[in-house]
């Protein structure tokens, strides 16, 4: 599996579009920066773009990436190497490589504008981590979507369809349902479809930090807990890895099965 | 000679007059081991303008009363332990100084208002350098007037409401200066009701249980340069006429009610220089007219303004609201409030002709904070694309929020 991974890493590395990742993130990092010249505003709006971004960056990405080299899995597939270090390798290098030019293009602009010396460095560190952690599930979720479509056309359309659900039309759900059954109890029910949505999820862990004087404002019980103390930031954290394994899992599954 | 010139005797007369208590003003030294041991007894036997000094020690006293002018000085923080039996100094007499005491177990009472410090109905006081512990009610002045409460230092452990007291409360009381007070863990730390001219300076107010500063039926008091920081509710001015709040910090104050201000029914007042920070509610808003909000820092707040209704002509300006999650939220469609030259953090127009101004107005009201008012759950929904969307169109062809209400000259650089 090391050796796939190796390969599909250096294979993507080499290829233009991780430099074009990697140059979108740094020139962003040093306009953001440059314009405001405020460590902290950037940081709000880097949110913004990190939690649209790189759920669709990751998900066109790995349907591509699946799709280019599937002859070479298919040659790899005649080879006496196991079916889930085959697909599990090729996972993580593109993963790996998009998490790489995420952290090194947005590190190298706030490192240079003195990221160390200012306090928002925790924030900074959290919005990386959910960064990879998005990645991670994104690119699992379009290649198990790309695994089980052989149609190239549907396998895209499936993905970019995903990504626009749970990053905006869920949002819409969500919100019609709050409004509708606005006389009802719904402290637990937010909480929950939150956790369901990865997107949300990381949004609420970064809100975290950046607003919680205003998440505070909302009387409930069973708020007050999960904002008011660390407990919120513990249970996220803890469901958006679920929510890395749940692709990569799937992903297994499917590989195993499935009747090249 | 110089006695025959008639002036001359007036001046000497004078002179004797001025001099005469410092003259006959004795000093009474109070200690556990002296001849005099008891500060409630030597009370008694002074005269009017004498000082006492109380030596380091533990005195166990209390209901003393301070019934003739007296200066009763601590040297080396005495201790006077109430023993939890009741109120501990009681003043009743114009002019008098109390300074440098250690005061500790105020007795709490349901039906009595017990104090570490009560005056009543006197003039020209002087309370400074005391700390009081373990207290119910702190410094309680009761219809007097013309006094000072100076750098003071009242330390509470209040956990419920109904079992607490206020660290200074003024009643009925004007002309009072209170400054360079550090209070904490009290009910409200400061509490004005039906008190006017009252300036408060410099004073520190935090982790009270309700608010750092309470002001009811109070008018043209100043407050200026205190801060007040992660209380219960905040500061709250309540049926007050022109107050003046300048310079002052209100941070942290963190909660479902919390607010850093909260003004009821406050007409023209002026609200500015103050910096609000990381508050749940910068300031909130209901029944107040003509006040003026100017040069004010809004930082990292949850709602910067709220305004809940009835507010006629206030305007704002020059105000800095920087990463407040909302800047303002309204619950009506009517506006009468004048935004104008403010900087807005979040405000994303141009400046073409570089008058320092932007050419579009910005509008502070999100739909978004419409939707959270109306249902809080959807707070969740913060910072999400979705919101954004529907703001942005919101923004474009106002619907919900009000059509008037907007900054037609926002700053283009933060007001420093």
């Amino acid at each position: 599996m090391l050796k796939i991974l190796k390969y599909s890493f250096y294979d993507l590395i080499r290829s233009r579009w991780s430099y074009v990742y990697f140059l979108f993130y740094l020139a962003l990092g040093f306009v953001l920066l440059f314009l405001n010249n405020d460590v902290s505003k950037a940081v709000i709006t880097l949110m913004n773009v990190i939690i649209v971004l790189i759920p669709l960056i990751g998900t066109i990405f790995g349907v591509m990436y699946y799709y280019n080299s599937r002859e070479f899995t298919e040659l790899l597939l005649a080879q006496p190497i196991k079916r889930s270090s085959i697909f599990m390798g090729q996972y993580f290098g593109v993963a790996g490589s998009l998490t790489m030019s995420l952290v090194l293009g947005l590190g190298i602009p706030f490192l240079l504008y003195g990221l160390l010396r200012s306090n928002a460095i925790f924030d900074f560190s959290l919005l990386l981590v959910t960064g990879a952690f998005l990645t991670f599930i994104f690119v699992g979720l379009s290649f198990v979507i790309a695994i089980s479509n052989e149609n190239k056309i549907k396998g895209f359309g499936y993905a970019v369809l995903l990504w626009l659900f749970l990053a905006v039309v869920y949002d819409g759900l969500f919100l019609m349902s709050l409004i509708i059954f606005e006389e009802y109890p719904l402290d637990t029910f937010s909480l929950v479809a939150t956790a369901l949505n990865p997107i949300d999820l990381s949004r609420i862990l970064i809100l975290l930090k950046l607003d919680i004087s205003a998440l505070l404002g909302y009387t409930g019980a069973i708020f007050r807990k999960f904002f008011g103390t660390d407990l919120g930031f513990l249970v996220s954290m803890a469901i958006l890895f679920l929510w890395t394994l749940l692709p990569i899992l799937s992903l297994r599954y499917k590989a195993k099965r499935k009747d090249f | 000679m110089i006695f025959n010139n008639p002036h001359h005797k007036y001046i000497l007369g004078l002179i004797m007059l001025l001099l005469g208590p410092l003259v006959w003003a004795k000093t009474w030294t109070i200690c556990p081991t002296c001849e005099h041991s008891s500060i409630k007894e030597t009370i008694q036997q002074a005269n009017a303008h004498d000082t006492l000094l109380i030596q380091k020690g533990t005195y166990r006293e209390f209901e003393i009363l301070v019934d003739r002018p007296l200066v009763i000085k601590g040297i080396d923080y005495p201790i006077i332990d109430g023993e939890k039996k009741g109120e501990i100094f009681r003043v009743q007499s114009d002019g008098v100084t109390l300074d440098g005491l250690f005061i500790i177990n105020v007795g709490v009472s349901y039906t009595k208002d017990n104090a570490a410090i009560r005056v009543i109905r006197s003039k020209n006081f002087l309370i400074q350098n005391m700390v009081l512990e373990q207290l119910f009610f702190g410094i309680y002045l009761e219809k007097s007037s013309h006094g000072k409460v100076y750098h003071n230092r009242i330390i509470g452990e209040a956990v419920d409401e109904y079992n607490s007291g206020n660290g200074i409360q003024l009643w009925y009381s004007s002309d009072v200066e209170v400054s360079k007070n550090h209070v904490q863990g009290t009910r409200d730390g400061i509490y004005l009701e039906f008190s006017d001219q009252i300036t408060i300076t410099d004073n520190v107010s935090r982790d009270n249980l309700r608010y750092g500063l309470h002001f009811m039926f109070s008018d043209h008091d100043v407050y200026t340069h205190n801060t007040f920081e992660n209380n219960g509710a905040g500061v709250a001015v309540m049926f007050s006429k022109f107050i003046t709040m300048k310079k002052n910090t209100f941070r942290k104050n963190w909660g479902t009610a919390a607010y850093g201000m909260l003004l009821k029914e406050i007409n023209d007042a002026e609200i500015s220089e103050n910096t609000f920070e990381e508050n749940t509610i910068g300031i909130n808003i209901e029944g107040s007219n003509r006040i003026k909000y100017t040069d004010n820092d809004f930082v990292g707040n949850g709602w910067a303004i709220r305004v809940i209704g009835a507010c006629y002509t206030n305007s704002f300006k020059g105000n800095n609201f920087l990463y407040n999650s909302f800047d303002i939220s309204y619950n009506s469609k009517l506006n009468d409030n004048v935004f104008e030259g403010n900087f807005w953090s979040s405000y994303t127009g141009y400046d073409l002709d570089k008058d320092g101004t932007g050419d579009v107005p910005y509008r502070p009201v999100k739909l978004f904070s419409y939707v959270v008012n109306r249902t809080p759950e959807t707070i969740v929904l913060l910072r999400s694309l979705f919101m954004d969307i529907i703001d942005f169109s919101e923004r474009v062809s106002p619907v919900f929020t009000p059509d008037n209400l907007k900054d037609a000259q926002p700053l283009m650089k933060i007001r420093s």
